[in-house]
């Protein structure tokens, strides 16, 4: 659209197109509003075009490999060209997969780039989310699209774990039987559910047919949506911008879409479908023909999800073994309790925005955003949650951690049972400490300058090291960021001495607030004053 | 240095000089003595009983008993087998060096000779599995399809799918079957050294452990293609997302930090 | 968050932290200096230098092009099953690694070319667009507010409470006949998950020769798999009915059995137990037989092997279950009934 709009003033043949579009589709109100739409500069802020372009890429190759794989699980004997494999009992699902791994030209190809971009669309997903977390970008008026975007990965994640599972081979087959010993567990229903799914007992016949419909059409057509509206969203609400000369809460600085941005995400697009393809060309990826086809009897050790199921994994594999037998009934906890804390942990972050909006009581937009060392409490949380979460993705590698370091997977399994009650507390004190060190750094080199490195001898003698003043830019960057102040809940009685009542979630806000703003939990920013007393005072070196 | 020179010291120093000197006899004689088959061999089997023996008293009897009876340090060997010695001190494990959650694969300290003396004189001890001969163990012809359906039904827990090796309880693991010998993993299967279950003729024959060599041999061989690239250890996908994360987003962010980074600017001057 | 206040309450506040700076330029040492003036990179002020980023923009066309080429040339060229030494990748397939190789330089040239175009040769003067609240202004949605209120009021949907009330009842009902329709996904477990193909008398059959075993081929400290006699890899329901039946064997020597029950279902030490883990269901068979510990690799729950099989560590709920063996006229292993409790994972019915 806005490549006809901008063809108007070279050919008059375009602009005859564009009128004959406008007319129909309002293309002109449309490409005004957006055709020089300002789009700040940052690498950290490509991350979640590396998402949206490795979504494409998953669909594009996705589409590819549904016009050779068969989601059946009729059994049949492999006579294909993967010698090791001959004349074994395999589903078609399976069978399939194999005919695209070694007949189909280029389906390797094709099937890896699918199953590589998969892994860095949620690695991705999540190294974008942790950007816009730390940066505070999911402020006012952005919690809408942190949410579709924590939905984004959630989804992401089930389609993923949908897609592992179609070739019906032994490793993602024994992957689909957890998941059904998990559904198991539901209390009252489990079993229901169980049948429902799988159509009977499992394996059954039904799953990879099932999956199928799931991984191809309903999960990525609700993901499309959300991504839709997630685009939308950015572009109404403009990108976030870091603080900086000139760079206020109220304007956006940066190149126009047209033209720089449109060949810089453009090529971009290139540059990460370049980069998937010669990952898919140099390793290798589910190479199923090593695993074999499923059966319920065989298993082989190293049993793990992709990476992003992994955090699961640990919960499930570190669980006690808990299980009570009432009234004829069993409760299933070392397997229902994971099942349970495995949404609360993601449900943990994406609440959070919403948690600090109430601390604060702050109604206003915010488009600058924070250096995390700025928001000391905030950070520390995200840390604690990264370490929580990091603790999980060992915990569900614990087999393999054992045999390369040459330790005991009981130990493992230990460490992850205290390091997921303990590492987290760890994390979020160091990292506000280290905060507010960084923030005393700031100050310091605010009020006294850089440290130029230069040691100078004074005329007694003693040697100091020359401190270079900031500029202008520089002090404004550092001292751009917003404060706030502790909530105060005033006087516990009021005039008359009578104590006045304070609802318990107001005294808990309160308590929050200092928790976030009190007086050790964030360095003061600099004043003018202080800034003038000390380079008026004693002079500059 | 430290450690050369303590070792040395070592109280199985002298053992290993001594067992040098006999390799050397024990050479000289399979070089020359074969010339009367049928009488010799009798003589022979005697004979590496005998130096088979000595060998033990030096190298083994103090963990297993002096006449292999075991003591607290080590299992009874009477009716462990050929097979058994062949594997555990042909592999190097055996002599074990130090204690731990399971003895490991280390450099051979016998020569096949000594390892067969040594054999010889634990299979006097009861009866037991005899080394395998190449026919039994030589992949050739074997049926890979099947042997890939026994591997992943009776080995592949342990082992992983191509063999790569597994964590087990207490610091124990499957080890790699990489550049295994064929002989070796045979007696393995055949006597089930150290916590490994054995997978006895009875109710793996012969050519069940054939198939599964094979399939190994073709799997994790020096020559078994990984048409999709590298195989990332054959670890499955925790080596899978480890490479995702380091080379492909790694490689996307500095990618991103090019796209992003401000070009650089004229040099006033 | 009523409405009224908020474009207030906002607009003070906006300069009290940040925005306060701005009022006092001259004397604030912090004060925002502005948008710095543009410098100008060599392209803009050295035609030879933008030439030059010129020709490497189109060079790096002309690669894509060229690496599109390839990529066709190799999937002609190559044969497939064509299998390559490639240093450090190891033995792998020309094909794929050739077809990757030229399709990720025809797309990486594409995007760099496109990127240092816009990076060296398009404006890098830095432009700031105005934001404007996303909040409508007062008017705006006193004007909506009120669009509304007539629309309900002309809808009369407050006021005829009955057509309210059953619309409501009739979209609430509607979606249930999507749920009806859900019922035949599967059948009712029933007491499905109780049952498995063992039952008295049917041999135990190994699974690696597929023959029926004996008590003698089964040595101490040897494992095998059995399946109940009569059940083919190719029946078409063998993947469902294995999942429960697979069996786990092993031989222990009478006196290092601990649990007295286990040693009575056993023959002469020979006991035989489900293959499929109580935890989630994967066959658990990583034996360590001078320990009798059987270990799963999924999720690491262990069982002694002689004791009952009861979970010494990890997330399992309870011991594997045990299936009573015997020995039939023919000498025969033969199991003396289906396991008593359910195998795999545990449910709530299970009891």
């Amino acid at each position: 659209m806005s490549d006809n709009a901008s063809n108007t003033r070279k050919a008059p043949a375009g602009e005859r197109v564009a009128d004959w579009a406008d007319g129909r589709l309002g293309i002109y109100s449309l490409a005004k509003a957006n055709m020089r739409k300002i789009f700040p500069d940052h690498w950290s802020f490509m991350l979640g075009e590396i998402c949206l372009y490795s979504f494409i890429i998953i669909i594009l190759t996705g589409v590819y490999l549904t016009l050779f794989f068969h989601p059946s699980m009729n059994e049949v004997e492999y006579a294909g060209s993967y010698v090791p494999l001959q004349g074994q009992l395999m589903s078609e699902a399976f069978n399939s997969t194999m005919h695209i791994s070694f007949e189909v030209r280029g389906g390797l190809l094709i099937r890896q780039i699918h199953h590589w971009a998969a892994l860095i669309f949620v690695a991705a997903m999540l190294v974008h989310m942790m950007r816009v977390f730390f940066t505070g970008a999911f402020r006012k008026p952005r919690e809408v699209n942190w949410l579709f975007g924590f939905l984004l990965l959630v989804l992401g994640m089930f389609t993923g774990f949908t897609g592992y599972s179609l070739p019906d081979d032994l490793l993602s087959g024994t992957g689909v039987r957890f998941m059904q010993g998990a559904v198991l567990s539901v209390p009252i229903v489990g079993t229901y559910l169980s049948m429902f799914l799988f159509g009977g007992e499992f394996p059954g016949g039904d799953f990879v047919a099932r999956f199928y419909s799931v991984h191809i059409l309903l999960l990525p057509g609700i993901m499309m949506g959300l991504l839709v509206a997630h685009l939308i969203l950015v572009f109404y609400h403009k990108h976030t911008q870091f603080a900086g000369p000139g760079r206020t809460n109220k304007n956006v600085v940066g190149m126009p879409l047209l033209p720089v941005y449109m060949a810089k995400a453009g090529g971009f697009f290139f540059l990460v479908f370049g980069v998937i393809s010669v990952v898919a060309a140099i390793a290798t990826i589910n190479p199923i023909w090593a695993i074999g086809p499923y059966r319920p009897d065989q298993v082989s050790t190293g049993a793990q999800p992709d990476w992003y199921m992994g955090f699961s994994e640990g919960l499930i594999r570190v669980m006690p073994g808990w299980e009570i037998n009432l009234w004829g009934h069993t409760l299933v906890l070392g397997v229902f309790i994971p099942l349970v804390i495995f949404p609360l942990v993601l449900a943990a972050i994406a609440v959070y925005p919403f948690i600090e909006s109430w601390v604060t009581g702050d109604k206003r937009e915010h488009h600058i955003l924070d250096r995390p060392r700025n928001a000391p409490t905030r950070t520390a949380f995200g840390v604690a949650w990264l370490t929580w979460y990091s603790v999980l993705l060992v915990g569900g590698g614990n087999d393999l951690w054992a045999t390369h370091f040459h330790l005991s997977i009981n130990s493992i399994t230990w460490f992850v049972r205290i390091a997921f009650f303990v590492a987290p507390v760890l994390a979020f004190v160091i990292t506000k400490r280290i905060c507010l060190g960084l923030q005393r750094r700031d100050k310091e080199k605010v009020l006294h300058g850089r440290e130029s490195g230069i040691i100078k001898r004074l005329p007694h003698g003693e040697f100091i090291e020359v401190h270079e003043p900031l500029n202008q830019e520089q002090l404004h960057t550092l001292t751009a960021h917003e404060q706030y102040k502790p909530l105060e809940l005033g006087p516990e009685v009021d005039e008359n001495g009578v104590a006045r009542k304070l609802p318990r979630s107001e005294k808990l806000r309160a308590k929050l607030s200092k928790g976030y703003y009190g007086e050790d939990n964030q360095i003061p920013k600099p004043t003018a004053e202080e800034y003038k007393e000390i380079t008026s005072g004693h002079g500059h070196h | 240095m430290k450690k050369l020179s303590a070792r040395r010291r070592h109280p199985l120093a002298a053992v290993v000089v001594l067992l040098l000197a006999l390799a050397a006899t024990g050479g000289l004689y399979a070089a020359f003595a074969p010339a009367d088959k049928a009488q010799a061999d009798e003589t022979a089997q005697s004979l590496a009983i005998d130096e088979g023996k000595k060998l033990y008293a030096v190298g083994c009897a103090s963990c297993h008993g002096t006449g292999g009876q075991g003591t607290s340090d080590g299992p009874s060997l009477v009716g462990v087998g050929a097979a058994a010695v062949d594997f555990q001190v042909g592999t190097g494990r055996m002599p074990a060096q130090q204690p731990g959650a399971q003895v490991p694969r280390k450099k051979v300290i016998y020569n096949q000779a000594q390892i067969d003396q040594l054999a010889a004189y634990v299979a006097s001890l009861g009866a037991g599995p005899s080394v395998p001969n190449d026919k039994q163990y030589n992949p050739e012809g074997a049926d890979i399809g099947k042997g890939g359906e026994l591997f992943r039904s009776n080995c592949a827990q342990c082992h992983n799918f191509t063999g790569e090796g597994g964590a087990l309880t207490h610091g124990k693991f499957a080890p790699t079957l990489e550049d295994v010998d064929p002989k070796h993993i045979y007696e393995a299967m055949q006597t089930g050294p150290q916590n490994m279950p054995s997978f006895p003729d009875t109710t793996m024959p012969e050519k069940e452990k054939k198939d599964i060599i094979a399939y190994l041999d073709a799997v994790n061989g020096d020559k078994t293609a990984s048409p999709g690239g590298l195989k990332l250890g054959g670890l499955g996908p925790v080596s899978e997302g480890l490479f995702a994360w380091i080379f492909g987003l790694g490689a996307l962010i500095a990618v991103a930090v090019w796209v992003a980074a401000r070009t650089a600017k004229a040099k006033k001057s | 968050m009523s409405s009224q206040d908020i474009p207030e309450e906002n607009l003070p506040s906006e300069q009290d932290a940040a925005g306060h700076t701005l009022q006092k330029t001259a004397d604030d040492p912090f004060a925002d200096p502005g948008l710095p003036p543009h410098e100008h990179r060599v392209q803009d002020i050295d035609e030879r230098a933008a030439k030059s980023s010129e020709r490497t923009v189109a060079l790096l066309f002309t690669i894509s092009m060229l690496a599109t080429v390839g990529f066709i040339a190799s999937y002609v060229a190559f044969p497939v099953e064509k299998i390559v030494y490639i240093w450090p990748l190891g033995h792998i397939s020309a094909l794929n690694f050739a077809l990757g190789v030229t399709l990720g330089i025809a797309l990486f040239c594409i995007g760099a070319g496109a990127v240092h175009w816009a990076r060296t040769l398009m404006s890098d003067v830095e432009i700031a667009d105005e934001r404007h609240a996303i909040e409508a202004e007062p008017e705006v949605k006193a004007k909506v507010m009120a669009d509304f209120a007539a629309g309900a009021e002309e809808s009369g949907f407050g006021r005829r409470k009955l057509i309210r009330n059953t619309m409501f009842g009739a979209m609430a009902l509607v979606p249930l006949s999507g749920v009806v329709l859900l019922r035949d996904l599967g059948p009712l477990p029933e007491d499905k998950l109780r049952h498995t193909r063992w039952a008295k008398g049917k041999m135990l059959v190994n699974m690696n020769t597929h023959e029926p075993l004996r008590p003698a081929d089964v040595a101490v400290g040897s494992l095998t798999f059995a399946m109940p006699e009569g059940m083919s890899e190719h029946d078409h329901d063998f993947q469902t009915e294995i999942a429960k039946a697979a069996l786990m064997i092993v031989r222990i020597q009478p006196d290092d059995i601990k649990d007295k029950r286990e040693l009575e279902w056993s023959h002469e030490g020979i006991v035989a137990y489900s293959k499929i883990c109580t935890h989630v269901g994967c066959p658990i068979s990583l034996y360590e037989q001078q320990t009798h510990h059987a270990l799963c690799p999924c999720h690491q729950s262990t069982f002694d092997l002689s004791d009952g099989a009861r979970v010494i560590f990890g997330p399992a709920g309870h011991a594997l279950p045990q299936l009573r063996i015997g020995v039939n006229e023919e000498g025969y292993l033969e199991a003396l009934g289906d396991f008593e409790e359910p195998v795999g994972p545990a449910f709530w019915e299970r009891g």
